[in-house]
């Protein structure tokens, strides 16, 4: 029998999570991205200006049924919309929904989902797409220098502080503290309202700071990561480094991982340095400090659309961001144009045309990793393993 | 709208330096969601400190300690930036004075009285609100295609005796049974409504004839006043 895409079955209370995955993808990008793969099947989301990712693998063992093609790997996209439409009601989801069974077919460029629901009522959504080309992002979470586990409460509730539509929000930390706080750009909003928390180190399951760093990013696009962690209890990992490097955050259980990468806004390289000191002595609580001395630049984010399309491999031929082309404006703050891997590397990113450019350019997109760091289904204890300096014994 | 918080009632501290010391007060401006949006967060805090701070500008700093299971709590910090009121722009913030009404009554239970507003309002954008000495008070509106009454007696009439008597307008030479009307925009009636929580101490209503209509409620430890300019009748 040869089989022309993908044939799953999510069996139970693993339809509901599923259907909430695509609802957290859904706050990022309009689009779904759907890559069957030997590993899982990954769902993969981004937003218009490439300044966030998100991805959720479904390991094989997610599914009661699943089968996907040997050979000619399959990528397509389609509307999310559509794909939540199927999954419209979350709540009836759990009460009738026994089975959903998607199957794929690719000579009629059709995706089927047909939910399994009580007294042998069957609903099927054909929903169409379009070949896609391949897309993952670029980041490394087990090399960065600070992680931090936390159960999803402790950060629903710093987050609710925050007016929903705050855009970005500055992450401090230091041997025992993280601050949050929300970014305000000084030219703009000189009269906005401030607001800053601190969490002490135990309040997280895990604290491990490499370097007191600041990071700024886009606070909305992580809402929908946060929805989803909080109702099915995992607890969220964050992961990153110096400023300008995406962080991640990231929820795992045995058989489903999620990652949403974000941009975060890069220093200025004479800056740099001063940030760095200024990071290692946060302000305390007591209001007489005046944090908002950042000289940030436009916020950049790496993407690399190199986009390779046909077989992915685990290693495509990509020379990262010498070929992307971006929008103009974004291009001239690219911090990324410096192609080399090292990534401290920067430009002259001072100068900007007109006012501050704050676009979170694409990132992080293009060579992709090798499949172990960016596919792990594994607990995340083993993650942590790996990420321990080589001082440390496992 | 006029409050008025009793600040022994509300805070364990209070320090203040205001102007100069024949003048000690301070005017402040500020964005009421901002305020708002920062005491909301905070509702569940151990402690809440309010501090006129100098920031990148002059701010209304609250702090507050929110309680966590660990051993050092979490604070939280909020910025509002506020502007602060020059001395000789203070008349224009005074507690307006109480215009002399035709009739002064007590308001139904606040609950009800916003359930019948919230009705009327889908099917009219002007309400009619008149009552008279003998505690009865109605609320009307009135289309092209229904009109609707809705009646309340035995209100009770606050007892303000000579206080508002002074034009001639005394409550005692009325006929009781005079109705005193306003026609006001419903909205703004349901948002004042719908911005109380909890049943005052005292709620009344003051009806000055086509003009104005003042609401006025007392708490143990606030007071809140609320003026809504009648609307000329169409036609």
């Amino acid at each position: 029998m040869y089989l022309q895409g993908m044939d799953c079955i999510v069996t139970g209370g693993n339809v509901k999570v599923l259907a909430k995955a695509i609802h957290s993808l859904s706050r990022i990008g309009d689009e779904l991205y759907v890559e069957p793969q030997d590993d899982g099947l990954a769902l993969r989301s981004v937003n218009s200006s490439r300044s966030a990712y998100a991805c959720f693998l479904f390991a094989p063992l997610y599914f009661s049924r699943y089968t996907i093609p040997s050979e000619n790997v399959f990528r397509c996209r389609m509307a999310i919309k559509s794909v939540q439409a199927v999954f419209r009601s979350l709540a009836s989801l759990e009460k009738t929904v026994e089975k959903c069974h998607i199957v794929l077919d690719k000579k009629k460029n059709r995706l089927t989902f047909t939910l399994h629901c009580k007294h042998g009522l069957l609903k099927t959504h054909n929903l169409s797409f379009q070949d896609s080309e391949s897309l993952q992002a670029v980041f490394d979470k087990d090399s960065c220098g600070n992680v931090f586990k936390a159960k999803s409460r402790l950060l629903v509730d710093t987050v609710m502080h925050f007016p929903s539509s705050l855009d970005e929000v500055t992450v401090s930390v230091n041997a025992d503290r993280m601050w949050f706080r929300n970014h305000v750009d000084e030219e703009t909003e000189s009269k906005a309202m401030l607001t800053e928390l601190c969490l002490a180190s135990d309040e997280f399951d895990e604290f491990s700071v490499q370097d007191h760093s600041s990071i700024t990013f886009c606070l909305k696009e992580l809402r929908g990561l946060l929805v989803f962690a909080e109702s099915t209890g995992l607890p969220i990992s964050m992961y990153f480094d110096e400023p300008g490097s995406p962080v991640v955050l990231s929820v795992t259980d045995s058989v489903l991982e999620g990652n949403f990468v974000l941009a975060t806004l890069s220093d200025d390289p004479s800056q740099r340095k001063s940030n760095t000191k200024r990071a290692q002595t946060p302000p305390p609580p007591p209001p007489d400090d005046d944090f908002m001395n950042d000289d940030m630049d436009s916020y950049l984010i790496a993407m690399d659309t190199s986009m390779a399309p046909g077989p992915s491999t685990a290693a495509p031929a990509t020379t990262p961001l010498a070929e992307y082309t971006s929008k103009p404006p974004v291009a001239a703050n690219h911090r990324t144009r410096i192609h080399s891997d090292d990534e401290q590397e920067e430009d002259e990113t001072s100068e900007t045309d007109g006012p501050p450019n704050k676009k979170f350019c694409s990132l992080f997109f293009g060579s992709v990793l090798p499949s172990s760091s960016l596919m792990s289904t594994q607990p995340l204890t083993n993650q942590e393993v790996l990420a321990s300096d080589s001082e440390e014994d496992s | 709208m006029w409050c008025e918080l009793s600040q022994a009632n509300f805070f364990d501290e209070y320090q203040i330096e205001g102007v100069s010391p024949e003048d000690n007060e301070i005017c402040l401006e500020v964005a009421p969601e901002n305020l708002s949006r920062a005491l909301k967060t905070v509702q569940n805090a151990k402690a809440v400190k309010v501090k006129l701070t100098k920031k990148h500008c002059p701010c209304l700093t609250i702090a507050a300690e929110l309680p966590t299971l660990s051993s050092i709590g979490r604070i939280v910090t909020h910025d509002v930036p506020v502007d602060v009121i020059p001395r000789r722009l203070w008349h224009e913030f005074k507690e307006p004075s109480m215009p002399d009404f035709d009739v002064s009554i007590f308001l139904p239970h606040l609950k009800t009285m916003k359930n019948v507003v919230d009705r009327m309002k889908n099917l009219s954008n002007f309400l009619v609100i008149e009552a008279s000495q003998n505690g009865q008070m109605n609320l009307k509106i009135e289309t092209d295609l229904v009109s609707v009454t809705t009646h309340f007696k035995d209100l009770g009439n606050p007892p303000w005796g000579d206080v508002a008597s002074q034009e001639g307008r005394a409550s005692q030479s009325r006929n009781p049974d005079t109705m005193a009307e306003a026609r006001v925009d419903i909205r703004r009636l349901q948002q004042f409504l719908m911005g109380q929580q909890v049943q005052p101490s005292k709620a009344m209503c003051n009806i000055v004839h086509h003009k104005v209509v003042h609401l006025i409620l007392l708490h143990e430890d606030m007071s809140l006043q609320y003026f809504i300019p009648a609307v000329v009748q169409s036609g």
